[in-house]
């Protein structure tokens, strides 16, 4: 009787249990750590924008506050995008030629707003307030990274769910003094008050802060 | 075998509903118009804006604030001493005159205020960005500023004096 298997058989098998290996384990890959992985959250990737701003220019060159354009960020849930009008606070005067700036001049003179691409966005059943982060010690940095090194804005952090918890859970070294709120590029430094000490000024750490209904609501 | 494909049909549906990952939902904003708003404003209500915002205690919170606020929003003009050459300035916006200027030194608070809500001259207005509060804190730190550039020393106290 001739032998059911012939020699073959062995690669045959083994290249079987390499592609079926290969195939759990790509599909782990594709399903878990795809949607996860910085390509497809945009971390990095500058946006079309209808005026190419640059918060390098205004922020590093000029030294002016995130709060003057995103000014309701200390008492709205949204950081707010500023209007033509804010833009025109000091274009009315300065660049007043400039071609880059044409879009601004005609949303001014059609009183029709501009249209910005939103950059860092979260998910519609994720429910984000900036005031209550600003005013609990939590600085733009810590989301929206060293903007004042960005010539054209780019989203700085995953922003997943994991991104949010680790702070949620021992949000203590996060959090900063008031006055470097709004700086963009902060180190803690010797005289910088501890995470415990930080976490009692803002009374932070009553409450969990990692029940579901903080952000899904 | 009708049975066993309705299954497989309604397995399918089921799996494909949970394709949608849900970052997107249409939110219906009911003040979006007039039409969706719960109720209309009586004619006795009047804007925020347009309300009366008296100036509140001075304090040293109010203060603070105040530096705070006018470093945000004024400094890129008037210098964070207030002398008019903020770096805006230095790039070619028109130098405003300094806040220790004599006639700003004796102006009312409330002028000042009124500047800072509706603007002058070829400064914006900044109703829109400041709140009230916030503006009256931001007079209050101006007239901080002046004081500080036209102090002497007998107008400190003893203890303060004595500080090296």
């Amino acid at each position: 009787m001739a032998a059911v298997f012939s020699p073959r058989a062995n690669v045959i098998a083994t290249v079987c249990m390499i592609g079926v290996a290969g195939f759990i384990a790509g599909g782990c890959i594709w399903w878990f750590a795809w949607p996860r992985s910085d390509y497809v959250r945009r971390v990095g990737w500058t946006i079309q924008q209808p005026v190419p701003f640059s918060h390098q220019h205004h922020v590093s060159g000029l030294g002016i506050d995130c709060r003057f354009c995103h000014s309701s960020v200390e008492h709205s849930a949204q950081a707010s995008l500023p209007p033509t009008f804010t833009c025109m606070t000091c274009h009315s005067q300065i660049w007043t030629n400039a071609d880059m700036l044409s879009a601004v001049r005609n949303s001014l003179t059609s009183n029709t707003p501009l249209v910005w691409a939103r950059v860092t966005d979260v998910p519609d059943y994720v429910y984000f307030n900036h005031s209550i982060h600003v005013a609990k010690g939590v600085g733009c940095e810590s989301c929206h990274g060293n903007v004042a090194a960005m010539p054209l804005t780019y989203k700085a952090k995953t922003l997943t769910m994991r991104f949010c918890l680790d702070c949620h859970r021992d949000p203590g070294l996060q959090l900063r003094p008031v006055a470097s709120i709004y700086d963009t590029d902060w180190h803690r430094n010797r005289t910088t008050p501890s995470a415990a000490e930080l976490m009692r000024q803002y009374h932070v750490g009553a409450r969990n802060l990692t029940e579901c209904s903080i952000c899904h609501r | 075998m009708n049975v066993s494909a309705a299954g497989l049909l309604l397995a399918v549906l089921l799996l494909a509903g949970g394709c949608d990952d849900m970052t997107q939902q249409k939110k219906e904003n009911p003040y979006a118009s007039s039409e969706t708003a719960p109720a209309t404003v009586p004619d006795s209500v009047v804007e925020f804006q347009d309300s009366d915002h008296p100036p509140p205690a001075l304090t040293l919170t109010l203060l603070q604030r105040g530096q705070s606020e006018f470093h945000a929003f004024c400094s890129p003009c008037h210098a964070e001493t207030g002398n008019g050459h903020g770096m805006v300035v230095q790039r070619g916006f028109p130098a405003p005159e300094p806040l220790t200027d004599p006639d700003l030194m004796t102006a009312s608070p409330r002028h000042l205020y009124d500047v800072l809500t509706d603007g002058k001259g070829i400064m914006y207005g900044f109703a829109q960005r400041i709140s009230p509060e916030d503006r009256w804190a931001i007079v209050a730190y101006m007239r901080a500023l002046q004081l500080s550039q036209h102090a002497t020393l007998a107008s400190l106290t003893p203890e303060q004096q004595a500080m090296p």
